[in-house]
C-alpha cells in the first residue's frame, strides 16, 4: 500500500537508573523509604528494551544487503531518554555505549523524589510530541517505544501502558519477541501472558514493553565505552517540557515486611516426611 | 427474609452524577476463560467489597462465552450489580479495544473505584485507562482500607521485589482511584446463597484498534493451576534438563497433588514453560506447602513464595539462601532424595 518500500524507524527507550538488583536492601529508620546509598545500575528490563532496539536495527540493516553497514546510516535512530538526578546520567552513558544513538536526560535535583509513573509517561509523551513538531512530516518522528515491563525498585508495571494510553498508540506488553515489518509499519509481537503467549499485530506508532525472555542483553565494550562520551545527550528539566511532578499519591510509610525464619534442617527424608506429616501434609 | 427482600426493592435507585463521600462504587473487571471466571478476579472482588460500599462486575467477551459468566457472577458474594458487554471484539481482551468502554462506563462518575487483579490482562487496561483519567495505577495490592469521611483508600503494596512493603493513601484529589490486587492477599468470592445481583447490559463501543489479535497459546496441564494451588513443588536450574526436571518433579507433585513451579533459572534454562515461574517477574503464589527443589533462593525468586505456609527445600548446598526461609530445610542430593520421598509418601 506504501509507496516507500522503507520507512524510517525512530525508537525511543525510556530508562531508569535504580538500585541494582543484587543488592539486599534496607528500609531507612525514618520509613520513608529505602536506603538508597547502594550500588546502582540500569533496570533490568529496560537493558532488554535497550539490547531490543540495537537487535531491530540490526535485523534491519541484514535485511537490505544494499545499504550501507554503518549503523550512522541505518534506517532506525534510537534515542535512549532517562528521568532522574545528575547520576541518571550513568544509566544513558551505558544505553549510548551498548548502541544509542543520542541520549535525553530529564534532570531532577539529588534529593528529589521519583516521579510517579503517570508522570514519567507525560514526560516521554511530551518530549516524543516535541520531536514529531520538529520533524514535521515523516521523517524524524518517533514511532516506537521500548520501555521495560516495570522497574525492580517499585514493581508498578504501569509506565508503558499510560504512555500508550496518553498517546492513543497500539500497545504489547510483557513482549518475548518482536518482529517489525517496516515496508508495511507493522510490528508482530509475541506477549507472555497468564498461562501462555499471545501474538498480536500492531499499526506503528506502537510502545512495547519487554519481558525478560525477549533477548540477552550484550556488553559495552570499553572501545564503545570511549565512543559513548561523545555521543550527543540533551538535557531538560520538567518545566521545559511542562510537565508537573507534585506525586498524587502519598507515601504514608515503607516498612520491613514480616520477617521470615528458617526453621532448621532435617537429617533424612523420613524425617522429613515426618514433619510433613506433623503439618498435616500426606500424599493427595 | 420476604421483609428484608421487599426492604432491599424499596430502596430508591439513585443516579448521582458526583461520588458521595460514604458511598465507594467499585467496578471490578471480571476475567473469565472458557467460561469460567479466574480466581484473581474472585479475590479482586473480596477486595473491592472491603472498601465497603456497592461492587459492580464487568464482564466483556463475545457472545459464546458471558451468558455463563454472567449467571455464575450474579450469584457471587458482595456483587450488587453485573455489567455486561458483548462484542466478537470483545474475544480477546486487547486494551486498545476495552479502554474505549471503560472510559465510557467511568464517564457516569458515579464510580470511586476502578479494581482488577493483577493478571497480565488487568495490568495491561488499568493503567491504559487510568491515565487518560490523569489518574494513577496503584498496582499489587495486598490490603486497603477506605476512609468515607476523607474519600481516601489507603493500600499496602510490595516493592523492591517484596523486600519492602510501602503504604500509600490515595486521597479524595483523586476521583477514580484504580488498582490492581494480588490475589494470594485476598480470599476468592465464595457463591453467596440467594444472592442474585440485577445485570446489566451495556452497549459495546466499536473501535478501529491499532492492534489485533492473531493467536493466543495456553499451556495445557492437568495439575493444579500454579496460581491457585494448595500445594505446589518448585525445580531449579539443578534439575539438569527439561526431561530430567520432569521425571524427577511430576511424581512428586503428582503424589501431592500439587502444581509445578519453577525458578527463573529453570525456564531460562528451557526446562519448564514460563507460564510456571515463580517469582518477581512470574507467578507470586501462598500456598499451603511450597516445596523448592534444587533452588538456591534468590531474591527474585523468594518475592515469589515467601508468603507460603510451609516451605521445605532440598539442596545439595547447605548455604543456599533458601534455607533460611525454609520451615524444613533437607541438605541432599534431589536426585536421591526426591524419589525416596515419593516412595515415603506413597507408603501411607
Amino acid at each position: 500500500m506504501r509507496p516507500s518500500p522503507r520507512r524510517l524507524l525512530n525508537i525511543l527507550v525510556p530508562v531508569k537508573r535504580a538500585v541494582d538488583y543484587s543488592v539486599k536492601i534496607r528500609v531507612n529508620p525514618a520509613q520513608t523509604g529505602v536506603d538508597t546509598n547502594v550500588k546502582h545500575s540500569m533496570n533490568p528490563f529496560d537493558e532488554i528494551a535497550v539490547e531490543e532496539s540495537i537487535r531491530i536495527r540490526e535485523r534491519s540493516l541484514s535485511s537490505s544487503p544494499s545499504s550501507p553497514s554503518s549503523p550512522s546510516s541505518s534506517p532506525v535512530t534510537i534515542t535512549a531518554l532517562t528521568i532522574g538526578p545528575p547520576k541518571a546520567l550513568d544509566v544513558l552513558r551505558t544505553a549510548l555505549a551498548v548502541g544509542a544513538d543520542s541520549g535525553v536526560h530529564i534532570a531532577i535535583g539529588e534529593k528529589e523524589a521519583m516521579p510517579e509513573p503517570l508522570a514519567v509517561a507525560k514526560s516521554i509523551k511530551a518530549w516524543i510530541e516535541k520531536q514529531n513538531e520538529k520533524a514535521g512530516g515523516k521523517e524524524g518522528r518517533v514511532d516506537c517505544v521500548i520501555l521495560g515491563k516495570q522497574a525492580i525498585d517499585d514493581d508498578s508495571g504501569v509506565t508503558g501502558q499510560m504512555l500508550a494510553g496518553l498517546l492513543g498508540w497500539s500497545q504489547a506488553t510483557f513482549a518475548s519477541k518482536v518482529e517489525v515489518d517496516e515496508a508495511s509499519g507493522e510490528v508482530t509481537v509475541t506477549r507472555e501472558i497468564d498461562g501462555g503467549g499471545m501474538q498480536v499485530r500492531c499499526r506503528l506508532p506502537v510502545v512495547i514493553t519487554t519481558d525478560l525472555r525477549l533477548n540477552e542483553p550484550r556488553y559495552a565494550s570499553l572501545p564503545n565505552i570511549m565512543k559513548a562520551k561523545k555521543k550527543p545527550v540533551e538535557k531538560l528539566t520538567p518545566a521545559d517540557l511542562g510537565v508537573d511532578f507534585t506525586p498524587q499519591l502519598e507515601v504514608v510509610r515503607v516498612t520491613e515486611p514480616p520477617k521470615r525464619v528458617g526453621g532448621g534442617k532435617v537429617e533424612s527424608v523420613e524425617e522429613l516426611v515426618a514433619k510433613l506429616k506433623e503439618a498435616g501434609i500426606t500424599a493427595a | 427474609m420476604l421483609l428484608r427482600t421487599s426492604a432491599r426493592l424499596a430502596r430508591p435507585v439513585c443516579s448521582r452524577s458526583y461520588a458521595t463521600a460514604g458511598s465507594p462504587h467499585a467496578l471490578v473487571f471480571l476475567e473469565h476463560r472458557k467460561g469460567k471466571i479466574e480466581a484473581g478476579s474472585l479475590s479482586a472482588l473480596t477486595a473491592a467489597s472491603q472498601l465497603g460500599g456497592q461492587v459492580s462486575a464487568l464482564i466483556v467477551g463475545d457472545s459464546e462465552n458471558v451468558g455463563g459468566v454472567v449467571e455464575r457472577a450474579k450469584k457471587l458474594k458482595g456483587v450488587s450489580s453485573v455489567l455486561t458487554s458483548t462484542s466478537p471484539q470483545y474475544a480477546e481482551a486487547l486494551p486498545e479495544v476495552l479502554s474505549p468502554l471503560l472510559e465510557k462506563l467511568l464517564a457516569d462518575s458515579s464510580y470511586t473505584h476502578v479494581v482488577s487483579a493483577t493478571s497480565s490482562a488487568g495490568k495491561s487496561l488499568l493503567p491504559r485507562v487510568s491515565a487518560k483519567l490523569d489518574a494513577p495505577t496503584v498496582s499489587d495490592i495486598t490490603s486497603l482500607e477506605h476512609d468515607p469521611a476523607s474519600n481516601s483508600t489507603v493500600f499496602t503494596r510490595p516493592i523492591y521485589a517484596g523486600n519492602a512493603i510501602a503504604t500509600v493513601k490515595a486521597p479524595s484529589t483523586i476521583p477514580i482511584k484504580f488498582f490492581t490486587v494480588r490475589g494470594t492477599a485476598f480470599n476468592a468470592a465464595p457463591v453467596e446463597e440467594g444472592a442474585i445481583a440485577e445485570v446489566k447490559e451495556v452497549e459495546p463501543v466499536q473501535v478501529d484498534s491499532p492492534t489485533e489479535h492473531i493467536t493466543t497459546t495456553i499451556a495445557k496441564s492437568d495439575r493444579p493451576d500454579l496460581g491457585v494451588a494448595s500445594r505446589v513443588v518448585s525445580g531449579g536450574r539443578a534439575l539438569k534438563d527439561a526431561k530430567t526436571f520432569e521425571s524427577t518433579l511430576y511424581p512428586l507433585a503428582d503424589a501431592l497433588g500439587a502444581a509445578v513451579g519453577a525458578s527463573r533459572a529453570a525456564v531460562d534454562s528451557g526446562y519448564a514453560d514460563n507460564s510456571l515461574q515463580v517469582g518477581q517477574t512470574g507467578k507470586v503464589v501462598a500456598p499451603e506447602l511450597y516445596m523448592a527443589v534444587g533452588i538456591s533462593g534468590a531474591i527474585q525468586h523468594l518475592a515469589g513464595m515467601k508468603d507460603s505456609k510451609l516451605i521445605v527445600a532440598i539442596n545439595k548446598d547447605p548455604e543456599a539462601p533458601i534455607f533460611q526461609v525454609a520451615d524444613v530445610g533437607l541438605v541432599a542430593d534431589l536426585f536421591e532424595a526426591v524419589p525416596k520421598l515419593v516412595e515415603e509418601l506413597k507408603k501411607d
